[in-house]
């Protein structure tokens, strides 16, 4: 068993750990964070991707299954559950999966979600071509991907016009909308009180 | 009836749990003292197991039990299968643990039950098995040729059934042989469905719980209905003692339309132990146990006038059925003999298909189910028949397909088609694709001698949804009904409860369902909650596949929905002093025909009968309705998928240039839903023509038993999809909608096989086996131009 302190969503835990433990593993089995899910055994889904900062403290997304428990001693994490704000406000990335219907069975939604957060953070204003590249590492067996990309686009330009840690995003204008008759309703924002405050 | 919500593109309610990770899988349950069970699987595709000892895993820190098929065979029961299709079909008995032999590679051979997941598989590795290897049957014409090794030495044949239609003996149509032998044109071609793996993303997990006066199970199943009565019977558990939860499910696809070897482990072992245990099975072991799909040899005769006129259809299937018979496997080609006619008017028809044993994976329901290996090969041998006789491939279809005044249209093989407009579908597809213009360009790389060449594929599909009626089910031997319910619930603050015998993974029941709730009763969408997948709560039910839950359950929905409002009508008649007979029910509110002034509405009379101090004499307190529908007919949406491809033929690789789909679902209840299904549907179409395949290798090892070898497709793989839909009602269905959840699917895989042999044309190709990877296509080049 070896010592380590990993500050999870903004809280300090500090566990005995095996050594071979995976993070994926500890962050579910030992401190309950089972949002974040395994979907494979080989790190090609994705589905367990969290954020972790490096030596610098700059947080960049990794599969939380090829990932020790103990190389993640002293680092923080971030994981689906801590990327809400405080005070219950969903991250850009997440309402835009809402709106766009980026999700169905959402098994592969929290990995999907971090990766874009990371994808948008190395590059605030992909095109297509880069988000679907830029997600290539994470699979989705049931959206063909098409409204994962229109969310990921949407997010960024909330993001880019810094209006969404603000206020209500406002429509946004999704590609292929001319094609998919999905713009008929006022925007429907997940009322927040449906969402469980994170643990503090 | 108001209809503000059908028909809007809602986000879905499911959503807030899943985007921020705070929901329930399976796999997320955990209880008091529970143990983790490991499997031990078997390595080798067809052995004898000679001498088997668990005990070093008990020796194993942190182990609880161990058992093996031997231990638990008094009490492990047999897998069911639920669709003997034919009298005399051969259904060996299948031991969730293997008790002698093991029939396929990953077959559960011992179990060890421990304190943490990865005590008990340490403790898997300990376990001890001695194997006679014996010839493993892995090809299908080989193992019903004479002489042939079996996969189960009792039965004396790999034969498990023979299935036939004829058209002339159902007095349905003509004689198919008659119709092939008098052809002015036959065209003759094998095609073969690759096995794929449904994949779905959530691994299948399982939790029992044998404390307290029930056995509680929790899965990540497509049918915790039919896996409550299953598990009853299967092993004599009182069905009352029996309680099947399916809490969040990550996909399905038919995948989890299985009663499963681990479901029942889990349950004898938690019975033996009496300990909540937790089972939940790795990518790998998903890929090698979990059921598979398709794996089909088709051969395919279409007789056809020099006019293109289609006078005849004979198929004949070979159908892999894996070592054992599956739940629904044996009915799922059965489901596909059906739609081989797809679109046309053929006048004669002959299917059979012979189901065989091989030692392999089991074969099941995937996404479909029979009717994209029918829509595949009657679409791609239409284009053959085009190119034989000089037409476009629109051309061949138009002139067989069943017109708009057709409908209804009874088929060759006695299926009545609702509605439909094959033609209208075809046009507003051709417009979005720019179809002349891209077969211009077509003809310009041809004449250039470009080394990149376009190709069109064409795929105009129908399916049956909507599965379906209980007696048409009866008469094909399937063990259960179609029909499904819905209870909706009437609370006293107006609040409306609905309780649905659907079981959604993915599918966004609950707000699909809200919308239909909110326009019948007149209740905000908010304040509709639909509850599901606990037999405790929804205590009957048929689950959910075969794009049934709207198309059956909408429908149940819908009449408890009419019932509600009858119930309340005498009490709001009481409440405004006049006659039932002369309220009309809108917007939510009763009000006296002709004054549009001082109405009740119905959280007005949910109050008045939960206080029930005034109601009038010999009226029940309550507003509450159940209602149970089987359906009359299937439904049968169709629609015109295109496909443009760019083929380099001299690397051999494909790439989507443009894909339109154009569906007619009916009426679409929420548009945003039925994109979505649509692309997942066409990315899963065109990953059995591009990407996926599983293999076994001589010896019956599955080659593609992870992520790195079978290839789902990434973001990076896929195109952006055109949809659009054209909208014939069902006429069946009070609310006019068909059925969305395969008909991409169903339609995608022909369109980019067509294109891709389309675009190779000139250079002798007229067949490429799926998936079409970029080393097949180059060799078809090459073998083509040789």
């Amino acid at each position: 068993m070896t010592r380590v302190s990993i500050k999870v969503d903004g809280v300090d835990y500090e566990d005995d750990v095996e050594p071979r433990t995976l993070l994926v593993h500890h962050l579910r089995e030992s401190l309950g964070k089972v949002g974040t899910v395994v979907g494979c055994d080989t790190s090609n889904c994705g589905a367990c991707t969290v954020l972790m900062s490096d030596a610098d403290g700059h947080q960049q997304g990794v599969k939380s299954c090829a990932v020790l428990a103990v190389q993640a001693a002293d680092r923080e994490i971030t994981t689906i559950e801590g990327l809400s704000g405080p005070d219950n406000t969903l991250h850009p990335v997440q309402r835009a999966f809402h709106e766009a219907h980026g999700l169905q069975c959402g098994f592969c939604t929290p990995g999907m979600i971090m990766a874009a957060v990371d994808l948008l953070r190395e590059n605030s204003d992909p095109s297509e071509q880069e988000i679907r590249e830029g997600l290539e590492g994470n699979l989705c067996r049931c959206t063909g991907y098409q409204n994962i990309v229109r969310a990921v686009r949407a997010a960024s330009e909330e993001i880019r016009h810094g209006r969404a840690e603000a206020e209500p995003a406002p429509p946004s204008q999704l590609a292929g909308e001319d094609q998919t008759p999905d713009s008929g309703l006022p925007r429907q924002s997940v009322p927040d009180e449906t969402i469980p405050q994170p643990v503090p | 009836m108001t209809t503000t919500e059908i028909g809007s593109p809602r986000r879905r309610k499911e959503d807030a749990r899943l985007i921020t990770g705070r929901t329930t899988w399976t796999e997320n349950v955990t209880l008091p003292g529970m143990l983790h069970l490991a499997i031990l699987r078997s390595p080798l595709a067809h052995a004898r197991i000679t001498s088997i000892d668990v005990s070093p895993a008990l020796e194993t820190k942190g182990v609880v039990a161990a058992f093996s098929g031997r231990d638990v065979a008094d009490v492990q029961g047999s897998l069911p299968c639920a669709w003997p299709v034919t009298e005399d079909m051969v259904h060996p008995d299948r031991p969730p643990i293997a008790v002698d032999e093991v029939r396929f590679m990953g077959e559960a051979v011992a179990v060890v039950a421990a304190r943490s997941r990865a005590a008990a598989l340490d403790a898997i590795a300990a376990i001890e098995v001695d194997y006679e290897p014996l010839p493993a049957v892995l090809d299908m014409e080989q193992a019903i040729a004479e002489g042939a090794d079996l996969v189960h030495a009792g039965k004396g044949t790999n034969k498990g059934y023979t299935w036939v239609f004829d058209s002339a003996e159902a007095g349905t149509g003509g004689d198919a042989g008659a119709a092939i032998d008098d052809a002015e044109v036959v065209i003759r071609r094998r095609y073969v469905q690759q096995r794929l793996i449904p994949a779905f993303m959530e691994p299948r997990s399982v939790v029992v719980d044998p404390t307290g006066d029930v056995y509680t199970m929790w899965s990540a199943t497509q049918i915790p209905h039919i896996l409550r009565f299953l598990l009853a019977v299967v092993t004599g558990t009182p069905e009352h003692k029996v309680r099947v939860i399916a809490p969040d499910v990550g996909g399905g696809f038919g995948g989890k339309l299985q009663v499963t070897p681990e479901e029942l482990i889990a349950f004898v072992a938690a019975k033996r132990l009496g300990k909540p245990v937790k089972y939940t099975e790795s990518r790998s072991e998903s890929l090698v146990s979990a059921h598979h799909g398709r794996d089909v040899i088709q051969d395919i005769e279409l007789a056809a006038r020099r006019d293109g006129t289609v006078t005849g259809l004979r198929v004949k299937l070979l159908a892999n059925m894996g070592a054992y018979m599956g739940l629904v496997g044996p009915g799922v080609p059965i489901l596909g003999a059906f739609m081989y006619n797809a679109i046309y008017k053929f006048p004669a028809y002959r299917f059979e298909c012979s189901g065989v044993f091989t030692n392999t994976t089991i074969t099941d329901a995937y996404r479909g189910a029979g009717r994209p290996e029918a829509t595949y090969a009657i679409e791609r041998i239409m284009d053959e028949l085009a190119v034989e006789l000089g037409l476009d491939p629109l051309e061949v279809r138009s002139r067989n397909w069943i017109n708009a005044d057709e409908f209804p249209f009874t088929t060759v093989c006695g299926l009545a088609y609702d509605s439909g407009d094959y033609a209208k579908a075809t046009d507003r597809a051709k417009e979005l694709f720019g179809y002349d213009e891209l077969r211009q360009e077509q003809q310009a790389r041809r004449d250039s001698g470009d080394s990149v060449q376009l190709g069109i594929g064409i795929s105009t599909y129908t399916e049956m949804c909507g599965l379906a009626p209980s007696r048409v089910l009866g008469a094909l031997r399937y063990g259960a009904g179609g029909w499904e319910t819905a209870s909706v619930r009437m609370l006293p603050t107006g609040r409306v409860e609905v309780v649905t015998g659907t079981s959604p993974h993915g599918q966004g029941h609950e707000t699909a369902w809200s919308q239909i709730v909110a326009d019948q009763l007149g209740v905000a969408f908010d304040d509709v909650e639909v509850l599901h997948g606990d037999t405790r709560t929804s205590y009957k039910g048929l689950d959910t596949y075969g794009s049934r839950s709207l198309a059956v359950g909408g429908i149940a929905l819908y009449n408890a929905c009419q019932k509600v409002i009858e119930n309340a009508k005498p009490i709001a008649a009481h409440m405004l002093e006049c006659d039932p007979a002369d309220l009309e029910f809108t917007g939510g509110q009763f009000r006296v025909r002709g004054n549009p002034d001082g109405g009740k509405s119905l959280a007005d009379c949910a109050l008045a009968v939960f206080a029930a101090h005034d109601l009038p004499d010999g009226i029940e307190p309550t507003l509450d309705a159940d209602a149970v529908y089987d359906p009359v007919n299937f439904s049968f949406p169709h629609g015109t998928h295109l496909c443009a491809t760019e083929v380099d033929t001299e690397t051999g690789s494909v790439t989507i240039r443009k894909y339109v789909a154009v569906d007619d679902i009916g009426r679409v209840i929420n548009p945003l839903i039925v994109d979505g299904q649509v692309h997942g549907g066409i990315a899963q179409g065109i990953a059995q023509a591009l990407f996926e395949e599983a293999v076994y290798d001589a010896d019956g090892n599955l080659m593609t038993g992870t992520f790195v070898d079978y290839t789902l497709p990434t973001a990076a793989d896929l195109p952006a999809f055109v949809t659009d839909r054209t909208e014939s009602p069902a006429p069946d269905h009070p609310l006019g909608t068909k059925g969305v959840g395969e008909a991409g699917t169903i339609a995608s895989t022909p369109a980019v096989v067509n294109a891709i042999v389309d675009a190779l044309r000139p250079m002798g190709v007229n067949d490429i086996a799926m998936p079409c990877t970029p080393e097949r296509v180059w060799r078809a080049v090459q073998g083509g131009a040789a």
